[in-house]
């Protein structure tokens, strides 16, 4: 493992070396909160390089140059990156896939830790409270979301997220997120606490078409001292959440 | 065409459709597409879109009689029908029109005249297909299509074809740029996999599915 890590870190500095993350527009390319191993055995470690290192990296770099380029854009300029997916459709589909995709990821990256972390968290009083309320237990919202993430078809992301103080499990495709008003054919905006990358990029490398396994195995590394912290100062309160 | 693979296909009593064999080994096609790949995608993704057809056909009573005619009536059906409907119909044809490298030929004559038509060479195609293929934003294919006698290239979502759809055309030629088409040798490199793709076209058997069925507008055979 520790030879892995080791080859890894050189592996980064030479990609950086040549790429670089995005720090030059207005989005910056968040750096993990950990390093490229520490969600394993649950997500290997090339997934995790290549997709915050290629993925993210392009969605970034992208909305940037929407940023920067679109002479239709003034209304993103200088605002921030949660709060510019509730109108981004607006701004026609490269601008929606690619805020929608830098988004999602930032936010990704936060909710996940450790299989060793995770298995001492659980949701705050007030999430369980809300999860009860909504779904019945805990394992119920749990059967919920995995059905949605297992039954979306093709590239999406399955969710976990709030309005008007209340749960709801929701699903959207490609980058879309329940932060975008008018995709999904919901006028509606919800606010996530909890998501899952479905795209196969996010799971391909070490489950191959066995996404059923990849969602078993993220609810052993879902970050709930983060989700909870989402929902109590962010979701119920009617923010959305910043990445 | 020799007919190699380790797939059993024994076909239930009451199924719709019957997955194909691959046309060659699962290595074949290297080095453009693994034999890994292969091996997925014919054998689990290809076999689940068959599967979970047949199941669904079941309850639901189609008009047609075969994948191909089902097609059309795909989206009335429901999202099963239309999701493994276009995901066996789609991966039937693109295993055909794949072939080892060097033993893919040419387009025909005929094809070729109506391909200088629109892009002015082969290579002019080839560049508008890429850049179509890359294009695609999440799961979907690119196509060549037959519409109103004159060729087009367009993309569709998921699984979906331009069958689906009347009147918008005969597929004739497919790229599967769903990640699971490329991510274990290309990562997220898919530019170098529609490249490395075209090396294994089987030009044959597109211009088989042109003169013999496009043009005479019916759909490919699955």
């Amino acid at each position: 493992m520790k030879m892995a890590r080791a080859l890894v870190g050189v592996l980064v500095m030479a990609v950086a070396a040549v790429a670089g993350p995005e720090t030059n527009g207005q989005y910056e390319q968040k750096h993990l909160p950990y390093d490229f191993d520490f969600l394993e055995p649950a997500i290997d470690t090339k997934t995790m390089f290549v997709h915050w290192s290629t993925h993210y990296a392009g969605y970034v770099r992208n909305i940037n140059l929407v940023v920067a380029e679109d002479e239709n854009a003034s209304a993103i300029v200088d605002k921030p990156l949660e709060i510019i997916q509730r109108d981004i459709t607006t701004l026609g589909p490269f601008a929606r896939n690619n805020a929608g995709g830098a988004y999602n990821h930032g936010f990704f990256w936060t909710i996940l830790t450790s299989v060793s972390s995770s298995s001492q968290m659980k949701p705050s009083p007030a999430l369980q409270a809300a999860i009860d309320k909504a779904f019945g237990s805990f394992d119920a919202m749990k059967e919920s979301f995995s059905t949605a993430a297992k039954s979306v078809f093709g590239s999406g992301w399955a969710w976990l997220a709030v309005k008007d103080g209340e749960l709801f499990v929701v699903s959207t495709a490609n980058q879309n997120n329940p932060l975008m008003k008018g995709v999904n054919g919901r006028q509606e905006v919800l606010i996530p606490i909890l998501g899952l990358d479905v795209w196969e990029h996010a799971y391909y490398l070490k489950y191959q078409n066995r996404r059923a396994e990849y969602i078993d195995a993220f609810w052993g590394i879902v970050n709930w001292d983060k989700v909870s912290q989402y929902f109590e100062e962010f979701a119920s309160k009617g923010k959305p959440v910043p990445v | 065409m020799s007919f190699l693979s380790s797939v059993p296909c024994a076909m239930a009593d009451g199924d719709f459709y019957k997955l194909p064999d691959l046309p060659y080994d699962y290595g074949a096609l290297e080095p453009s597409i693994d034999a890994t790949t292969m091996q997925l995608h014919h054998d689990k993704h290809h076999a689940t879109y068959v599967k979970k057809l047949n199941d669904a056909l079941k309850e639901k009573k189609p008009r047609a009689t075969n994948l191909a005619d089902l097609q059309a009536e795909a989206m009335k059906l429901g999202s099963t029908v239309r999701n493994n409907g276009g995901g066996a119909y789609n991966h039937a044809l693109f295993w055909r029109m794949m072939a080892p490298v060097g033993k893919g030929g040419e387009p025909s004559e005929a094809l070729q005249k109506a391909i200088n038509a629109v892009w002015g060479s082969k290579e002019g195609f080839q560049e508008a297909f890429s850049k179509a293929a890359t294009a695609v934003f999440g799961s979907g294919w690119a196509w060549l299509i037959v519409k109103k006698g004159g060729l087009e290239i367009t993309t569709t979502p998921n699984q979906d074809n331009n069958l689906m759809i009347s009147g918008s055309g005969i597929p004739i030629l497919g790229i599967d740029v769903w990640e699971h088409a490329y991510y274990l040798k290309y990562n997220n490199r898919r530019p170098d996999y529609v490249k490395e793709w075209w090396k294994v076209v089987n030009w044959s058997e597109v211009n088989n599915n042109y003169e013999n069925y496009a043009l005479k507008g019916i759909p490919v055979p699955a």
